[in-house]
């Protein structure tokens, strides 16, 4: 009998093994990692779910009401030391997942910068982390590479064993993007900018796709990512800055249209600053941009005279359509000199250096800066010295 | 031409011919079937002559109890609406492989998804979980009714309002392409400009009127309406459970109305509070609704917890363990049910401390949780276990619900939670908790409660029917869900490229096809268990020997629910009773004090119903007279000195000696 049972299972691990368990396989350190969080976290977990699923079996079949033999005590309802049981074996295997926790979520913060490629192989000094601009459109995924000045869209590249450094927003609504063979995911916000690190530790290509429903071509919003040798890369770069395409303001609010399943396409050069222009939603010209407008309402605003340069907004990038009552759809005029707002748009905080492993012991881990002191941070380069008042 | 076009839009706002989803041959269908049974339904209430019927003796009633099945009518109602979305998900995601679209466009898609979220946590959980509150708790304190008889049938019919909204937008436009919880920008004017989005945000506010009302009855009724005797550590747990509840929907559902309000003026009058420009932030509108979204999950499951509290303990034979840790873990998980909310962002870019902060207090909800747990298994622990449904459900509850709740607390570890946020692992968490949980639990309560309210039980052998259906079809809909995360598969995804995954959700659906069998095997049990009914009569009023209040009385309980209140000297106040040898007062009655029916509740829901129409389609003359008459029937209400009366001694002489000459016949 329990053969012939095991012989019926055997089909089922047999479509388990044909599948590709990314998640649990991938190829990129920090994703590993995290998947080994995933493996010690359930192996934990399983240290108490399994005796208390036996346990209901047992006491379900050894209680059942035809046993005569079982002892009954209808009126028995307390037993302290079996309180304390219970109330200490789930806290105990919470204090050691509360602890991995905690460790775990400093270590593997996407916002840190990498300490190691992989297990037992730290950064070198003198590698700087690729830098690649993400910008989730309707609904494809643009890469910006800075430092190579080209553009592609759905198609990424990485040389393996480099640490990359993503910095990430999106267009119109939220996305989240994800490779899982490369790392976890983080959202992409219009307006908002979210950073990821990560690395590829063995070359291939992998899938990457948004993670967070986005609207009606959300299900065709995928991307290669290739983990290749440093020639390789190379030759990617090289081969997108063979294509005649500029990706400029124009250019970009063409692709920026809602589209769905686009194929991949390459843009040779990239207009400077392009993604600092999303990212504060300014690539329009003539439109005012959040870092400018935060910068006016950091030192009080504009009061009344603001409205004097609110424009209405005659299209956009679905063609304009408003709700039933209320004002017309607008928008605000830049009012800064090209060098101010320049100045105010590449503005970035400075990034937290890479901390040192010792933050399993908690003390490579800074307080965590008081928030108004950090606002005050972000806001410095701006913020001229108080007018005095006379 | 303009001329005409600007007074069609005055009089129909933005409602057109071209809002009927006519070139939809699957909505068409749908709308032919549903008109045809709405027909026939109508056609036989009018037949039989029961409209006077049903609106004397039900939609006016302002009895807790026929108030409790009638949230049960709508939450089943529902189910089959918000399975049918489920059912029809399956489908596409089991098609749409091998560049195949599947057979529902995005648009539909998109919809279906939506509206299956919406409906199944705000039209069939909470209708039932308040109908089962509403029905036992009044019962199980040894209350007459609640403590605002007329609010209790304002609130059903307030919610019931809402289902009605998101039933239309099936037929005239459309409904929400958001996702359950819509959030912004992408349920923005911007990018999201019909009027779907609107159907969600009115269902949802009127529904909520009535949730937030409820809960707000229930409160009073258990804190002030309690026999003597009863103190707060002798309540039972379903009791506990519900006023813990209750103080969540209080607490938090002005939240979801609020954040809703403001997506509301973003939408209506042009702010910003959302919008990606002008200062608006969308992060805010997520951390508003999961302040209120979190708390939701909790407002489900702890009535469920309380249901197989009882259950354990009555199938038992036993007392329950532990009832005082059973308490304290339960007012332990409402407290800290505030603050997890951001566990459901953790990839949203908060730093590691906060995110830390946040998996942590949500991993020590698993404890007190985990100490119910134990409490159940050492309930069963030296008792006489008779596997009754209630019992088999709440075996199934405990075996499936630990699964769920390890993967939940696995995906509280951030980093975790960093590689399966928004997969089909998550989805199936999710699902595992509250079908292993609500659902199961929801099931044996009816189950449980079933011979209380009609006096006579529900067929057994049809009962495992539907418990083997829905137990296996569960796990076989959902086990593969759960791979598919580990493979990095997404949710709301609605066409795929690789092919190896097509398998999974081919089980994924036969599961599903094995839950609708489950759900026709309960409707079947239901009605072939009206047809034997005399077969299944109960005539003790304790057909499971309880160990509550609601026992004590018979089955139906009559109008009054107790001749003479109960006195309560143990928290299984009936056992206790039956132990000392409890002796029904057969003489000594007295006119007992009753509210009068109103028809008040289902009017200004009804003018609930067109005010949210109106304000969907911007027919603005129509909301204005809406709004109005809505302020107008509440200040004639006002006027209305007919509030209650006295059920004379007489009647109730006769219906107790009645009662008396029953149990008789049964040598009780």
């Amino acid at each position: 009998m329990s053969r012939v049972r095991v012989a019926c299972l055997l089909p089922l691990f047999a479509l388990l093994g044909g599948c590709n368990f990314v998640v649990l396989q991938p190829a990129g350190d920090i994703a590993a990692r995290q998947r080994d969080l995933v493996v010690i976290s359930t192996a934990l977990m399983l240290l108490i779910i399994v005796p208390v699923m036996l346990l209901v079996v047992i006491f379900a079949w050894r209680y059942r009401a035809r046993n005569d033999k079982a002892r009954y005590e209808p009126d028995w309802d307390h037993s302290t030391g079996l309180e304390l049981v219970i109330w200490a074996a789930p806290l105990l295997i919470i204090i050691c997942l509360g602890a991995l926790t905690w460790m775990g979520t400093h270590l593997l913060d996407p916002y840190r910068r990498l300490d190691q490629i992989a297990k037992g192989r730290p950064v070198p000094e003198e590698v700087r982390p690729l830098e690649v601009e993400v910008v989730a459109l309707d609904w494809k995924w643009l890469f910006i590479y800075p430092e190579q000045g080209i553009a592609t869209v759905n198609e990424m590249a990485a040389p393996v064993d480099r640490p990359i450094h993503f910095r990430i927003t999106a267009s119109s609504v939220m996305n989240s993007f994800y490779i899982p063979a490369l790392a976890g995911q983080i959202y992409a916000m219009p307006a908002m900018q979210t950073r990821l690190h990560g690395v590829i530790n063995r070359p291939g290509s992998y899938v990457g796709f948004s993670a967070n429903y986005s609207g009606a071509g959300f299900s065709g919003m995928r991307f290669s990512f290739l983990g290749q040798s440093e020639e390789e890369f190379d030759a990617w770069i090289a081969k997108a800055k063979a294509e005649s395409g500029r990706l400029d303001r124009a250019a970009y609010l063409a692709l920026e249209r809602p589209s769905e399943n686009v194929p991949v396409s390459r843009y040779g050069t990239v207009e400077a600053k392009l993604f600092d222009l999303i990212r504060n939603m300014c690539v329009e010209p003539g439109k005012m941009c959040q870092s400018e407008m935060m910068a006016i309402d950091a030192q009080g605003g504009l009061g009344l005279a603001g409205i004097a340069t609110t424009l209405p907004l005659a299209h956009d990038k679905y063609a304009r359509r408003g709700g039933g009552l209320g004002p017309q759809a607008s928008y605000i005029a830049s009012i800064c000199t090209v060098e101010e707002a320049e100045a105010m748009l590449t503005w970035q905080r400075p990034e937290e250096p890479a901390r040192r492993a010792t933050a399993i012991r908690g003390s490579g881990l800074s307080l965590p800066d008081i928030l108004s002191r950090r606002a005050q941070s972000v806001m410095l380069p701006f913020v001229p010295a108080r007018p005095s008042k006379s | 031409m303009s001329d005409t076009s600007s007074l069609q839009t005055m009089i129909f706002g933005k409602l057109s011919l071209e809002a009927f989803p006519l070139h939809e041959p699957i909505v068409v269908a749908t709308f032919a079937v549903v008109a045809l049974g709405g027909i026939a339904l109508v056609g036989a209430l009018t037949w039989f002559r029961l409209w006077g019927y049903l609106w004397r003796e039900w939609f006016t009633s302002v009895d807790h109890k026929k108030i409790g099945i009638m949230y049960m009518v709508l939450g089943l109602v529902m189910l089959l609406r918000g399975f049918a979305d489920a059912i029809m998900m399956r489908l596409q995601q089991a098609m749409a492989f091998g560049g195949s679209e599947g057979y529902l466009n995005a648009h539909h898609y998109d919809q279906i998804f939506t509206a299956h979220g919406v409906i199944m946590i705000f039209f069939v959980a909470m209708p039932m979980v308040t109908g089962l509150m509403n029905y036992v708790v009044p019962l199980q304190i040894g209350a007459r009714d609640v403590s605002f008889p007329f609010l209790n049938n304002f609130s059903f019919w307030m919610t019931t309002a809402g289902a009605v909204l998101v039933m239309f937008s099936l037929f005239v436009g459309e409904f929400a392409q958001t996702g359950w919880l819509a959030y912004p920008p992408l349920s923005g004017i911007s990018y999201s400009p019909g009027v779907g989005v609107d159907y969600y945000i009115w269902a949802l506010q009127i529904a909520g009127v009535g949730t937030t009302l409820s809960g707000i009855n229930l409160i009073c009724t258990i804190v002030k309406l309690r026999a003597p005797g009863m103190t707060m550590m002798k309540m039972p747990v379903f009791t506990w459970t519900s006023l813990c509840t209750n103080v969540l929907i209080v607490a938090t559902f002005p939240v979801l109305t609020a954040v809703l309000a403001l997506l509301t003026l973003d939408r209506y009058v042009g702010t910003n509070f959302f919008t990606n420009d002008f200062g608006g932030n969308p992060m805010m509108y997520v951390n508003l609704i999961w302040i209120w979204g979190h708390p939701e999950v909790y407002i489900l499951i702890l009535p469920a917890f309380g249901i197989f509290s009882e259950v354990a303990s009555t199938f038992s034979g036993k007392r329950l363990f532990g009832y005082t840790s059973m308490v304290y873990a339960t007012v332990v998980i409402t407290i800290l049910s505030y603050l997890v909310w951001l566990h459901h962002f953790f990839t949203m870019g908060s730093g590691a401390s906060v995110n830390s902060f946040f998996g942590i207090t949500t991993m020590i909800i698993s404890i007190p949780t985990g100490a119910k747990i134990f409490n159940w298994l050492f309930t069963m622990y030296r008792g006489r276990i008779r596997f009754e449904a209630p019992m088999m459900w709440t075996i199934a509850f405990m075996l499936t619900f630990v699964i769920g709740g390890m993967t939940g607390v696995l995906l509280a570890v951030p980093p975790a939670d960093f590689v399966l946020h928004n997969s089909l692992f998550l989805v199936a968490h999710f699902h595992n908790v509250i079908i292993g949980g609500v659902l199961y639990g929801l099931f044996a309560g009816m189950v449980y409660w079933w011979p209380k309210a009609f006096g006579f039980r529900l067929h057994p052998l049809l009962g495992k029917f539907s418990f083997w259906f829905w137990v296996i079809g569960f796990w076989l809909a959902f086990m593969p869900l759960y791979v598919l995360g580990l493979m990095g598969v997404t949710r709301r995804m609605r066409v795929f490229d690789d092919p190896s995954l097509q398998i999974w959700f081919w089980i994924a659906g036969f599961g599903a096809f094995l839950i609708l069998l489950g759900i026709i095997a309960f409707l079947l049990q239901i009605a072939y268990s009206i047809w034997k009914r005399d077969e299944l009569r109960d005539l003790t009023g304790d057909p499971w020997n309880g160990r509550t209040l609601e026992w004590a009385t018979s089955s139906p309980p009559p109008a009054y629910n107790f001749a003479f209140t109960p006195v309560v000297h143990d928290n299984d106040a009936w056992t206790d009773m039956k132990r000392r040898g409890y002796q029904r007062p057969l003489g000594g009655f007295k006119p007992i004090h009753m509210p009068s029916n109103t028809g008040t509740g289902v009017v200004i829901a009804g003018l609930s119903i067109m005010l949210g129409f109106a304000l969907i389609w911007h027919i603005w003359w129509l909301a204005a007279a809406g709004f109005a008459a809505i302020i107008a029937v509440t200040i004639a209400h006002t006027f209305n000195y007919h509030r209650d009366f006295h059920i004379p001694e007489e009647e109730v002489r006769r219906t107790e000696d009645e009662r008396t000459r029953v149990l008789a016949g049964t040598g009780a």
